[in-house]
């Protein structure tokens, strides 16, 4: 019998009930905003403290911030919203973490089981709204299933691949008595796999052992099955001498000052990384979901590979390519499996096909794909590249443990070309959805979690308008996130397609009545600092990063400046656009290729 | 290689599902959120609890279109067992029919007469109507309904497929 049925007369309330639930699962912090149908929960926090309620600004903000706390700390993240509104508002961070694939629960209030359906006063009918939005979601009807749905909702939301669940809690079923159950482990019809299939792992091997131009393309499942895979994968590819590509999900997990490292590829990757992919003979995808993004045109995407997929979901493989050697495993374990099997095979690898393969590879190097010039006199404007670099290279020199957010536009491109992570779990983007607002919340989330860390979002002058809101909160829990405006006065990746893709009509692309962002960092408590020429750069930098508070920088960069390479939509990967340092031309763009995004 | 192929089969799918409230929702929303066709569907509890339910559910599409509507199947929380069934060997799929013939003299015969071969029965009749049921497969039904048509056809009410594999085998 457990504590809370053993106190006579003492029965909990569901509220209670929830809170012990929440706590068995290891649940330390939860983001949320209050309102009346959750208000028995904040009453139970009310009289604890082993869990911390973050009060963000707004329910989105929310869900993001659980986001940036899940993804930089393997664990799941705990979302505390009301019924209707408070639902309806977190939606959009739901459907984020389902593209992202990332483990969050989020409990929602709802009114009391004999009002639903009746237009109650903040109803919502959010296992409806949110079903296409979650992994799954539950609505709690009886007070006896209230624990167990709780922890169900864990064990789906961290288990197979990872996603967003909501509990739907009807405010009687909070208020009137409930039972506690303990965690179990199994469900009766949700068992993700996790071990490889050991002849297919033998049969990938035997793959790669004779491939002549072998490619590794890794993604986010990487980062999702934890830093031993980031190790596993490490150690596989340094046993096989074969290059490596990563999503821009799954950066960080191999480390990217190796020279074996040849960036992120797709739509805005670099020029080697999508060369070897449009032409290697042997593919090995691991973690990564064939993204339209990535694979570019799909019928001219690498043409002559014979594919391996590794990947926890099966409607993950054969979805857009078709793969020779599928298996349906986690990928941790599935590369310790294959470097088991590679490390016991005598089968030698092609020596002279690989060592032909890297000078192909090292030639499409040379090309510099990511190069940019900055006029490095005084008063000179700054490129936002350059920015990046500066940013990357001065935190480097603190040494500190550095975890970067974004928002979403060129800004967000150009972070993942020009600040290299040598660690998973530092690279937090919204890559699926592609959320502007995202980087500001989820920064926060990362804060919270890492408190002694730098934090910084590297932010667009538009997406940080989206949840700017949560300055508010940094202030309230004195979160010292450093946000990195750069600051193009354009929603710089609109204005970029309007220019190649739309006979440069800028249609609704300027950042016009922007505020003074130091005057805003200032209202919010925080440091606001501007940079706006080459000169001033690294000062406002140093600045920033010594700054004890929350600091918003303002660095003005390159209005014209566009994000290179680039497949445009529909393209195939050797028909990628480079920049102005390689002589740009305007992208030859089909019709079906404009009707794409 | 079958993945490549992109000629269009129709396949029938038995799920094994929780019966729980939403779970129709969630195999349909996923059907129609992600463009794939139902072409019949039925849902019942199937266990003497009445904890499982199947839902037998006829679409088509491409071999790889397939296999990923039966993979998104596979990986719902509530979701048991998938089986295509055309795919895994011989099956057998059954519909119930309730048709419904207005009409009066020669036609009215005919449409009798072709009842009685069709092994159909009348459940409800009246000097100007019949209602027959005709249980079998799909295009059975199909081809009783079409020479209906001329015979004052009026209306009706299909239950969509129910499906079992041949022999010993159970999904
Ligand atoms: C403006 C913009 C531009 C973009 N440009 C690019 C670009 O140039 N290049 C690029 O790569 N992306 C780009 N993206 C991101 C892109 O939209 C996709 O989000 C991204 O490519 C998907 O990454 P992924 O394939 O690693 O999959 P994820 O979304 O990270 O999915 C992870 C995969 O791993 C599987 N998985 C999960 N857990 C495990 C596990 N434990 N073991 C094994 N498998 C697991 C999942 O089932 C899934 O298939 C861009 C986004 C934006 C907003
Ligand atoms: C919520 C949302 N609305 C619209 C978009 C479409 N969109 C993608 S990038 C972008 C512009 C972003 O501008 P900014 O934040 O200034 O970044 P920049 O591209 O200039 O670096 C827009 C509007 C989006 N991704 N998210
Ligand atoms: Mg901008």
């Amino acid at each position: 019998m457990s504590a809370a049925q053993s106190q006579a007369g003492q029965a909990q309330s569901g509220a209670e009930i929830l809170l012990r639930a929440l706590k068995d699962q290891g649940v330390e912090v939860v983001f949320g905003y209050p309102g009346g149908a959750v208000l028995p929960i904040y009453d139970a926090l009310f009289n604890q403290n082993a869990i911390r309620h973050i009060l963000v600004r707004h329910e989105q903000a929310a869900v993001h911030a659980a986001e940036g706390y899940a993804r930089s700390t393997g664990k799941v993240g705990c979302v505390l919203v009301t019924s209707g509104p408070g639902a309806t508002n977190a939606v959009t961070g739901l459907v984020d973490a389902l593209m992202d694939s990332i483990p969050i629960v989020c409990l929602t209030g709802q009114v009391p089981t004999h009002l639903i359906g009746n237009d109650a006063f903040q109803e919502a009918d959010t296992t409806g709204i949110t079903r296409p939005a979650t992994k799954h979601n539950y609505l709690v009807k009886r007070p006896e299933d209230l624990a167990r749905v709780v922890h169900e909702a864990f064990y789906v939301a961290r288990s197979g691949r990872p996603g967003p669940v909501v509990i739907d809690l009807p405010k009687d079923i909070l208020i009137g008595p409930a039972p506690y159950t303990e965690a179990t482990v199994q469900h009766a019809s949700y068992r993700p796999r996790t071990e490889p299939d050991p002849d297919q792992i033998a049969r990938a091997v035997a793959l790669l052992k004779q491939a002549k131009r072998p490619m590794v393309y890794t993604g986010g499942g990487v980062i999702n099955a934890g830093p031993e895979a980031a190790a596993a994968l490490t150690a596989f590819v340094r046993a096989t001498g074969f290059p490596i590509t990563q999503t821009l999900m799954g950066l960080g997990a191999y480390p990217a000052s190796d020279p074996q490292f040849l960036g992120m590829l797709g739509m805005h990757g670099t020029y080697e990384a999508n060369l070897a992919m449009h032409g290697c003979d042997v593919m090995l995808a691991i973690g990564a979901r064939f993204d339209d993004r990535v694979t570019g045109r799909l019928n001219a995407f690498s043409p002559d590979s014979r594919k391996i997929h590794i990947d926890i979901d099966g409607s993950s493989i054969n979805k857009n390519v078709p793969v020779e050697v599928p298996i349906i495993a986690d990928a941790g374990r599935a590369l310790e499996a294959l470097l088991a099997a590679w490390n016991a095979d005598p089968r030698q690898t092609d020596k002279p096909a690989l060592t032909a393969w890297w000078r192909q590879i090292d030639q499409w190097r040379e090309k510099q794909s990511l190069r940019f010039t900055q006029d490095p006199t005084k008063g000179a404007i700054i490129k936002p590249q350059h920015a990046i670099r500066r940013l990357y290279e001065i935190s480097r020199e603190l040494g500190r443990d550095t975890y970067i957010t974004t928002e979403v536009g060129q800004h967000q491109m150009w972070a993942a070309q020009h600040f290299p992570f040598e660690k998973p779990n530092r690279w937090m983007t919204s890559g699926g959805l592609g959320t502007m607002g995202y980087g500001l919340p989820a920064a926060m989330g990362v804060q919270i979690a890492h408190p002694d860390a730098l934090v910084i979002d590297i932010a667009g002058e538009a997406s940080i308008l989206m949840n700017i809101q949560e300055m508010g909160t940094l202030a309230q829990y004195r979160l010292p996130v450093k946000v990195f405006i750069l600051n193009n006065q354009y929603m710089g990746m609109v204005r970029q397609w309007q220019e190649l893709l739309h006979g440069s009509r800028y249609s609704e692309s300027y950042s016009t009545a922007l505020p003074d962002f130091i005057k805003l960092a200032d209202s919010f408590h925080a440091k606001g600092l501007r940079a706006e020429s080459v000169d001033q750069l690294d000062d406002v930098i140093r600045e920033m990063l010594a700054c004890p508070t929350a600091v918003i920088a303002d660095i003005a960069v390159d209005q014209a400046e566009n994000c290179f390479p680039m497949i445009p939509s529909g393209a195939a990967h050797n028909e990628m656009l480079l920049g102005p340092e390689h002589g740009a031309t305007s992208a030859g763009v089909t019709d079906a290729g404009l009707a794409l995004v | 290689m079958p993945m490549t192929d992109t000629t269009q089969r129709s396949a029938t799918i038995s799920v094994l599902v929780d019966n729980e409230s939403g779970v129709l929702a969630r195999v349909i929303g996923l059907f129609s959120g992600r463009g794939y066709n139902i072409d019949s569907l039925t849902v019942a509890p199937v266990d003497q609890e009445g904890r499982l339910s199947r839902i037998n559910v006829v679409t088509s599409g491409t071999a790889m279109v397939i296999e990923q509507i039966k993979a998104q199947l596979d990986r719902l929380v509530p979701v048991h067992r998938v089986a295509d069934l055309t795919k895994d060997g011989p099956h057998v799929a059954r519909e119930l029919a309730l048709v419904k013939v207005i009409g009066t003299g020669e036609k009215r015969v005919e449409a009798l007469r072709i009842a009685d071969t069709f092994r159909a029965r009348v459940v409800d009749t009246t000097m100007q109507s019949f209602v027959f049921e005709l249980t079998g497969a799909p295009d059975k039904i199909d081809a009783f309904i079409e020479l209906m048509r001329d015979l004052g056809l009026a209306e009706v009410s299909r239950s969509g497929v129910a499906a079992l594999a041949r022999a010993t085998r159970v999904i």
